[in-house]
């Protein structure tokens, strides 16, 4: 990871800045314009302020008198010169931070639309973590010196002011300044230079302790059970510990570098004082030029550290300004084509050849078969044979690496963007709930009717708990709502397909957590719909005997190759696998009641 | 709803409460004050070097450069004194800070894992999170700038008045007539101020709720074609947050310029009254320069008073959100070293009596009373909400019942100590949490002394070797965040294998192989069967084929035991278990 203010840092954050003012150009001149009439207004204030000791205080302590002129033109220097500058310190703030806002979202907006176009496949491969952390903590660190930005500019417009002061002053004088504002500069550039890789650490170990935590919560229930309360802590202490020395590192460079900052020009206010009392002497500038230069050196100490914050911020913006340009130039965005599925009637599915891995790993091995429309068929195998991947093909959630997957005859490939979800609906196996009410759940958007988001409900069985909560429809539910068992959420899942009267309906084990005679329910529910209006083909994974008998046909899955195909009974008679699995309890039953009888025999 | 309150604390009181909690952070902090009053001193040094070259340098007809040179001398050592005070101090804040932050972080930490699942649910995790990371930031933000600021701005405003007033009395009191109108609005440009940053953390949460949402929620969303309408609730989302942010910066954008103004009356007002009374009264002219300076040193504390203000306001939140962690009493206490510690071997648990209800619930489970005698295997069955979990719970001590009282070989569960009851004891949750790690650390969790060959040993045992071989990297494969590389139901073989290595003598199963296939189902509870022999095993069943093969099935309803004894007696009578069971052989059976 970049940290260091090196120089390939340096021209990609200042690449990153330009981006930002070629995007936001009326914001950023009006900040700009905003702070160079700060800077230019702060050297003036010194100047107003010079000019009324010259000509307002010193006459009256050493003649005893003023001219009323004289007061009244200072009075207005003074006030004139607060007032402008006051305008340019609200200009500049506002403005500045205007554009770091507009930027921000922009960024987030467009890191948010591309994780829409993404394919999952994407998605798989990017941890949730990183996926929040790239439009949250990503999108704010690479705009983050916007904000200091127009101050920087307005400094530097400051300080060349100040030096055509200085040297129009007094060159002896100039020179002072000319020898300590460099040294402040260079002093803050040397600090940022220590600080940003110091900072970056402490803010990895933030993160981590972070992720330690979050995990460990997360899984409190293990670490209980387990009694591993102990060496939890002990992992999270070892990473708080580290995170607290970082820290620590952190501290002892700002400790060092900000008081002697504060320092430097306190010592050039000295230094002016004591060449100024020999300029004066030899008669090269009056006591009005030595206050001026004495208070507008004052007054440039504090701003003359906003270079600084440009600085220190810049190693932090481009490593933001990456991740989220990796998130926008990622590709393997699924391309659409042109095609329609359109026919009102149930689909066919075919699965040509379809080849699939993660990474290295092959999970599908030239997965063939077909499914007339209307029938229903259930896809079988052992835990981790990758029924559900082949399930998420049939809705292009991801492409196959081989083969195709065709519905009526189309591939998925051709047709157009939301043309597959409009006919097809996949219920998975994990339900997930938006924070929404159950009415926005179920119709996730789409232009229905309440009498069929409560036939839908009907007919996943959701109906009875759903008009049982406070607000009915209107019940806030997700991570922030009513808590719903894990059956009531797959009911609603389920729902929120059939709402959506799909021509394909895919159920990847999506009834696991509903108890049996309710399960039972639905499947005949789903059936009886089929014979009349609401008709569609149906894939279902499923382990229960009862769900496989209501399919037409079975696909056999072993090792992510179809080991057999074709009606129930037939699969029961000629594939051992299959009857092992599906008969597996009949056959321990079976086996027991034996060894029981045995025993009794024997006893 | 959150059971975290804690006890209702005052500002000063949760940060007397907060620091005491933390020795680290008193310790020499005495030192530390006295150090940052040297610094502070620091900042009226220029003012008074111009004052004394004006009226004592040049105050006769030609500069008295010696005197000026003596001067700015020893000014510009005292300069080089304060600044070292200044970093003295500094390493010695952030050095107190550090240390006590991290000791409150691990305490935290560790009492959230103290707390009882009751309570662990209550809240949301993400919130627990922050309460130990966030939470704790903003305390230590607070201490190491705002704090600093506080007693810096204070000291210079001190400072600098006390000067003033040696120099003139009138003129001070001018200035502090200028600046007080100010002193007085701050508290209220601090309340909008704190008001806008809360909207802006409310819409913050919003938006990263919605981010979280699209991400999380992927799949769904692609399967059902809804990016148009996330896309959306994202835009609204974000749009909110920008608004609030910007509503910040406009009143942060006129508290600065308002004390520039301000300090621009006050210096008006110091000229104008002051060559008056300086040409009456005995005010000299580099006295009234040096107020000139010395009104530059109000102008920083006004501006970021607001903001200090509002930090400190966000420090004490912080603090009260670790405190009320660390205030809720664990309420499911290990007993400690008085507790009584279990001899291994063959366990027996009793139920007595036991009721059960959720804080302001109806009650869960009513009565119960039942032996498990040891080296026993019992079923427990019963619909979705009949108890049986609840049931699990108590028996892990997960929660103490209501009334009534669990045992374990003859001892009441609320005297055995933690470190013993968790050995003998362990329950496999049917949702199997594992951790971002490979195969074998997950594993590994339940028993961390364990050799590889011992986790490949267990997991022969349980009959999983074939399925450890088909993986990618066997043992070894990587089972990502939350152990999503797996399917569910590779998890659950995971989590299984976890407590069998474990080795407890009670192993109580809550739907642990609920995702299974049948047949890999059937092949691990026939390899337990066997493994456990000579153990006590609890299983809670949704598939009914470990009833048949249990000593003893309990039937829960509402609460209740309605029915319990053996399989074979329990599915010829008519009753609930009759019932249960006919509808799951319609179920999974040909």
């Amino acid at each position: 990871m970049t940290s260091k203010v090196t120089s390939a840092v340096m021209r990609q954050g200042l690449r990153v800045l330009g981006a930002a003012i070629r995007a936001e150009k009326a914001v950023f001149t009006a900040a700009v314009v905003s702070s160079a009439l700060y800077g230019v207004m702060t050297v003036a204030s010194a100047r107003a302020l010079g000019w009324t000791t010259e000509y307002v205080v010193l006459p009256a302590f050493r003649q005893g008198e003023t001219a009323t002129g004289a007061i009244t033109l200072g009075m207005v220097l003074i006030l004139g010169t607060a007032l402008l500058k006051a305008l340019g310190v609200a200009g500049r703030r506002y403005f500045a931070g205007v554009m770091q806002y507009r930027m921000q979202a922009r960024s987030r907006r467009d890191v948010t639309r591309q994780y829409l176009r993404l394919p999952l496949a994407w998605h798989h491969r990017h941890p949730t973590g990183q996926l929040l952390s790239n439009a949250s903590a990503d999108a704010e660190a690479a705009w983050a010196p916007l904000a200091p930005l127009p101050m920087a500019v307005g400094v530097i417009v400051m300080l060349v002011t100040a030096a055509v002061a200085l040297v129009l002053t007094d060159v002896m004088l100039a020179l002072v300044g000319f020898l300590i504002f460099p040294a402040i500069a260079l002093l803050n550039l040397v600090y940022q230079r220590r600080l940003s890789p110091l900072v970056t650490r402490a803010q990895q170990f933030r993160a981590e302790v972070s992720e330690i935590a979050h995990e460990s919560f997360d899984g409190a229930l293990v670490v209980k059970t387990l009694g591993r309360e102990d060496t939890e802590t002990a992992r999270f202490r070892a990473r708080a510990e580290e995170l607290r020395d970082a820290n620590v590192a952190v501290g002892r460079v700002r400790g060092l570098f900000d008081p002697m900052l504060e320092a430097l020009p306190t010592l050039g206010v000295l230094a002016v004082l004591l060449v100024g009392a020999v300029r004066l002497e030899s008669g090269a500038i009056t006591s009005g030029v030595l206050v001026e230069v004495a208070y507008l050196f004052t007054l440039l100490a504090f701003p003359i550290r906003a270079l600084g914050w440009v600085l220190a911020e810049l190693p932090r913006a481009v490593v933001g300004y990456e991740r989220v340009q990796a998130v926008l130039t990622a590709t393997g965005s699924m391309e659409y084509g042109t095609a329609t599925l359109t026919s009102g009637a149930p689909a066919r599915l075919e699965v040509r050849d379809l080849d699939y891995a993660y990474g290295d790993f092959q999970v599908l091995h030239g997965v063939t078969f077909e499914v007339e429309p209307g029938r229903t068929v259930a896809l079988v195998g052992p835990t981790g044979s990758g029924k559900s991947t082949l399930a998420q093909t049939f809705v292009r959630l991801v492409d196959p690496a081989a083969g195709a997957v065709l519905v009526d005859g189309t591939d998925l490939r051709e047709v157009a963007r939301g043309g597959v979800s409009d006919a097809v609906a996949l219920v998975p196996q994990q339900t997930f709930l938006f924070d929404d009410t159950v009415r926005g759940n179920v119709t996730l958007g789409l232009p229905v009717s309440d009498q069929d988001v409560w036939q839908a409900l009907r007919l996943a069985q959701a109906d009875g708990f759903v008009s049982a909560l406070s607000s009915g429809l209107d019940t806030m539910v997700g991570e922030r709502g009513t808590t719903l068992s894990g059956g009531q959420r797959q009911r609603l899942a389920l729902a929120r397909a059939l709402v959506r009267r799909p021509r394909l309906l895919v159920l990847d084990d999506a009834t696991s957590s509903v108890d049996p005679q309710v399960e039972a329910k639905i499947l005949y529910g789903l059936r009886d719909a089929a014979a009349t209006s609401a008709a569609s083909t149906v894939v279902v994974v499923a382990y229960r005997m009862a769900t496989i008998a209501l399919a037409d046909q079975v696909v056999y899955l072993e090792h992510g190759r179809v080991a057999d195909q074709g009606s129930h009974e037939d699969l029961l008679a000629r594939c051992e696998g299959y009857r092992n699995l599906v008969t597996a309890y009949e056959r321990e039953e079976a086996e027991r009641e034996a060894l029981e009888s045995d025993e009794e025999i024997n006893a | 709803m959150s059971s975290l309150q804690g006890v209702e604390r005052s500002a000063l009181d949760t940060v007397r409460h907060g620091l005491s909690l933390t020795p680290e952070f008193r310790r020499g902090l005495a030192g530390t004050l006295a150090l940052a009053v040297f610094a502070t001193l620091g900042k009226v040094i220029v003012p008074i070097a111009v004052q004394q070259t004006i009226d004592r340098g040049l105050g006769g007809a030609v500069p008295d450069v010696p005197f000026i040179r003596t001067t700015v001398v020893v000014c510009a050592v005292a300069v080089v004194v304060t600044a070292l005070c200044g970093y003295l101090m500094n390493v010695r804040l952030y050095k107190a800070t550090e240390a006590s932050l991290a000791t409150l972080r691990v305490r935290g930490f560790r009492h959230v894992h103290d707390l009882s699942v009751l309570t662990q649910n209550s809240e949301r995790r993400g919130a627990l999170v922050s309460r130990v990371t966030g939470d704790v930031d903003q305390i230590s933000a607070f201490m190491q700038w705002g704090g600093l600021m506080i007693i810096v701005a204070v000291g210079q405003l001190l400072v600098a008045s006390a000067v003033m007033f040696v120099y003139s009395w009138q003129l001070a009191l001018l200035i502090w007539a200028c600046f007080l109108p100010l002193l007085v609005a701050l508290p209220r440009f601090q309340r909008w101020l704190s008001a806008a940053y809360t909207r802006v953390r409310e819409r913050t949460g919003d938006m990263l709720a919605a981010v979280s949402e699209s991400v999380v929620g992927a799949a769904v969303i692609r399967a059902h074609g809804s990016e148009a309408r996330t896309a959306e609730r994202l835009d609204t989302a974000i749009e909110a947050n920008k608004a609030a942010q910007a509503r910040t910066q406009r009143i942060v954008a006129t508290v600065f310029p308002l004390t520039e103004i301000v300090a621009a009356i006050a210096l008006a007002a110091v000229v104008l009254v002051g060559v008056r009374l300086g040409v009456g009264d005995g005010i000299t002219e580099g006295g009234l320069v040096l107020f000139l300076f010395l009104i530059t040193l109000f102008v920083s504390p006004m501006q970021i008073a607001t903001e200090v203000l509002n930090e400190a306001q966000n420090a004490i939140a912080g603090w009260r959100r670790v405190l009320g962690v660390l205030d809720t009493p664990p309420d499911v206490a290990d007993p400690g070293p008085d507790g009584v510690e279990l001899p291994r071997g063959p366990i027996s648990v009793s139920f007595e009596n036991v009721g059960f209800a959720y804080p302001g619930g109806p009650p869960v489970l009513r009565e119960v009373s039942v032996d498990i005698p040891p080296r026993s295997r019992i079923a427990v069955v019963g619909e979705t909400g009949s108890g049986k979990t609840t049931f699990a719970k108590l028996l892990t001590r997960l929660m103490d019942p209501v009334s009534g009282r669990v045992t374990v070989d003859g001892e009441d569960l609320r005297e055995v100590r933690f470190s013993s009851l968790r050995e003998r004891i362990v329950m496999v949750p049917q949702d199997g949490f594992l951790f971002d790690g490979t195969l074998a650390e997950n594993i590994r969790f339940g028993r961390p002394e364990a050799t590889d060959a011992e986790i490949a040993l267990a997991m022969t045992e349980l009959g999983l070797a074939d399925w450890v071989e088909g993986l990618p990297a066997g043992l070894d494969t990587p089972v990502g965040q939350r152990g999503e590389s797996l399917s569910a139901g590779e998890r659950q073989l995971v989590a299984l294998a976890r407590a069998y290595l474990a080795d407890p003598d009670l192993l109580l199963l809550d739907e642990a192989t609920s995702a299974v296939d049948p047949a890999t189902e059937v092949r691990l509870a026939r390899a337990l069967e066997g493994v456990t022999r000579g153990r006590t095993a609890v299983s809670i069943a949704h598939r009914l084929s470990t009833a048949e093969a249990a000593d003893e099935v309990l039937v829960f309803e509402h609460g209740r035991i309605v029915q319990r004894g053996p399989h074979a007696e329990l599915v010829g009578r008519p009753g609930v278990y009759a019932d249960l069971h006919a509808s799951w052989v319609t179920a999974s059976h040909s």
